[in-house]
């Protein structure tokens, strides 16, 4: 049995590396053409920088990138886990209050139509230029599909599902426990992992209104200095940032949802 | 053997209101089931079969008439009892082993001391090597065995199962039915069974009562008197077809079946099993 799983992992890994590996060479692929056509066409910094530029630039800011992409990263973390705290809740008592849902629902609709970016200078009236308007206005974007994702998977609960364990005699807690949350999970991983590239977005609108730190104040900054390079190795730091919160939650979602990596490593073995 | 009522259903109405219409899914029925008795429902679609085991099983309300289960009337959900689905409600995020246990785990009983009783239960319909996997794993007629080992794992005294082998091909299906027939046979728990396939409900019923269209009414009730335990072959029997042309002849009259147009109605007789035979 130890020999097997052992298989097994080497396997995955072959798997993973054969997946990857064209990504990998794709991507590389890009990043020569870039860099020729650059060259070839002897395309002016300001306009558009070849990544061996970029790159020199990076090493030579590295030290100010990973301060920022500290001080954004906290940001976006803090805007994340708002969302999380209020979108679920909210979700739950959507689903189970009908009254709640007509009082929540205007609010709701209201948080998404109004831009964020046209809200973001108010919050810096109220809450003064610290972290706290970058973290709501990453929060107003995030949370909106946690809420509605959370809902839809209450919501898709089969109901023989519910007559079968009420014959057994469940409360509500038991329904809830083992029946309607486990079965919304998939939904609201799946609203986490776009929750967490919007919180990213948020973050960094929040900053281009007023901040003195952080890679969207970078962004604005090198802008300002016509600086396309440093601007260049800036996103690459951002999105860096939203990949990482990305894996992360999809590694939480593979270990709180063991049944549906089961289904993909099936996939995958199918695949190859 | 003196033969002792368990179900009383007396002057049972159903209506359903809709935002639309008032639906009257059954219309007075009465009815005794006794212990031990297999019973069949069969009738057309949408005449009220799936609502009368709801009723029974007091999970939704009867709009007019008592239901006493062992004399006691039924107002709330009754849970001394197993239900099977026509889908088998498994839960995708337990394995086969803990979907079975879910009736242990709701219940709020031990868990350690039902566990072997599962095992057993699971050996006994060939999925004692599959207790680990989930259920996406599993063929359709697996998933619905496992379903049956949960609704049996608590020994409940009565099992209602609406179309549990509708969803199944032909040669699972006669499978599934002689493994319910085994296990009744040691059992002899008080099963309603509803399908819409007359020979499985000869195969495995003491009697069938045949349902009318909607507004549903027992408008026939047949005892099958075929020796036990039964195997397949007794589909050969003579007898087995006269129950078959008996209940075909009900339909008929019903209107449920029309020969005219050399095709029945409403999906009647459409059990893959049974096409062949007769
Ligand atoms: N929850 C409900 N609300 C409103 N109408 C319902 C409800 N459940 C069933 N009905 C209606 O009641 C009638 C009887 O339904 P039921 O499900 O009991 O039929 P059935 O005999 O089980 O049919 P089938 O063989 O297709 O399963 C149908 O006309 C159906 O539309
Ligand atoms: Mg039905």
């Amino acid at each position: 049995m130890n020999e097997k799983s052992k298989k097994n992992r080497e396997n995955k890994l072959v798997t993973w590396i054969r997946n990857y590996s064209y990504s990998i060479i794709a991507m590389i692929v890009v990043i020569v053409l870039w860099e020729l056509a650059v060259k070839v066409f002897d395309v002016k910094e300001y306009i558009l920088p070849a990544p061996s530029q970029v790159l020199r630039k990076l090493t030579g800011n590295l030290s100010l990138l990973f301060r920022y992409s500290l001080v954004t990263g906290w940001e976006i973390l803090l805007g994340y886990l708002l969302s999380i705290i209020v979108g679920i809740p909210m979700g739950l008592m959507i689903f189970y209050s009908r009254f709640l849902e007509r009082v929540i629902y205007p609010f709701l609709v209201a948080s998404q139509t109004i831009p964020k970016i046209a809200i973001a200078p108010l919050l810096i009236i109220w809450f003064g230029w610290g972290i706290w308007p970058k973290i709501i206005v990453s929060f107003l974007i995030a949370f909106f599909p946690i809420v509605v994702d959370t809902v839809v998977g209450l919501k898709n609960t089969e109901p023989e599902m519910i007559y079968l364990v009420r014959s057994m005699g469940a409360d509500r807690s038991q329904i809830f426990f083992k029946i309607s949350l486990p079965n919304a999970l998939p939904n609201i991983f799946g609203a986490l992992k776009v929750a967490s590239t919007l919180a990213v977005v948020g973050a960094v609108v929040g900053e281009f209104v007023a901040s003195d730190e952080g890679l969207g104040y970078l962004l604005v900054v090198s802008h300002g200095y016509m600086d396309t390079t440093l601007m260049f190795a800036g996103i690459l730091f951002l999105s860096l940032l939203g990949i990482i919160f990305f894996f992360i939650i999809e590694i939480i979602e593979r270990l709180a949802l063991p049944w549906k990596t089961e289904k993909e490593s099936v996939l995958h073995s199918a695949t190859m | 053997m003196p033969a002792q009522t368990l179900i009383k259903i007396e002057n049972v109405s159903k209506t359903y209101t809709t935002s639309k219409e008032d639906i009257v899914a059954l219309q007075t029925v009465n009815l005794e089931i006794k212990e031990a008795e297999f019973v069949s429902l069969v009738g057309p679609s949408g005449c009220g079969k799936s609502t009368l085991l709801m009723l029974i099983s007091g999970l939704y309300p009867a709009t007019t008439g008592v239901i006493t289960i062992k004399g006691e009337p039924v107002t709330k959900p009754y849970t001394n009892l197993g239900i099977v689905f026509q889908r088998d409600m498994l839960l995708d995020w337990r394995n086969v082993l803990d979907n079975v246990l879910l009736q242990i785990e709701i219940r709020r009983l031990n868990r350690a001391d039902y566990e072997p009783h599962a095992r057993e239960l699971l050996e006994r319909v060939g999925l004692g090597n599959f207790t680990d996997r989930y259920p996406r794993e599993l063929s359709g007629g697996m998933r619905q065995r496992v379903s049956i080992c949960r609704a049996l794992l608590h020994e409940p005294p009565l099992l209602l199962m609406d179309e549990p082998f509708g969803a199944l091909d032909a040669i699972t299906r006669d499978q599934m039915n002689l493994d319910l027939e085994r296990i009744w046979e040691q059992s002899r728990k008080t099963v309603i069974f509803v399908t819409h396939s007359v020979p499985e409900a000869i195969f495995l019923s003491d009697r069938i009562l045949v349902m009318s269209p909607r507004p549903g009414r027992i408008v026939a009730n047949i005892e099958i008197n075929l020796p036990r335990p039964r195997t397949l072959d007794i589909r050969d029997l003579p007898e087995f077809s006269d129950y078959n042309r008996q209940i075909r002849k009900i339909f008929r009259e019903q209107g449920i079946l029309i020969d005219e147009l050399g095709k029945d109605k409403e999906g009647l007789g459409q059990s893959p099993s049974s096409e062949v035979d007769y």
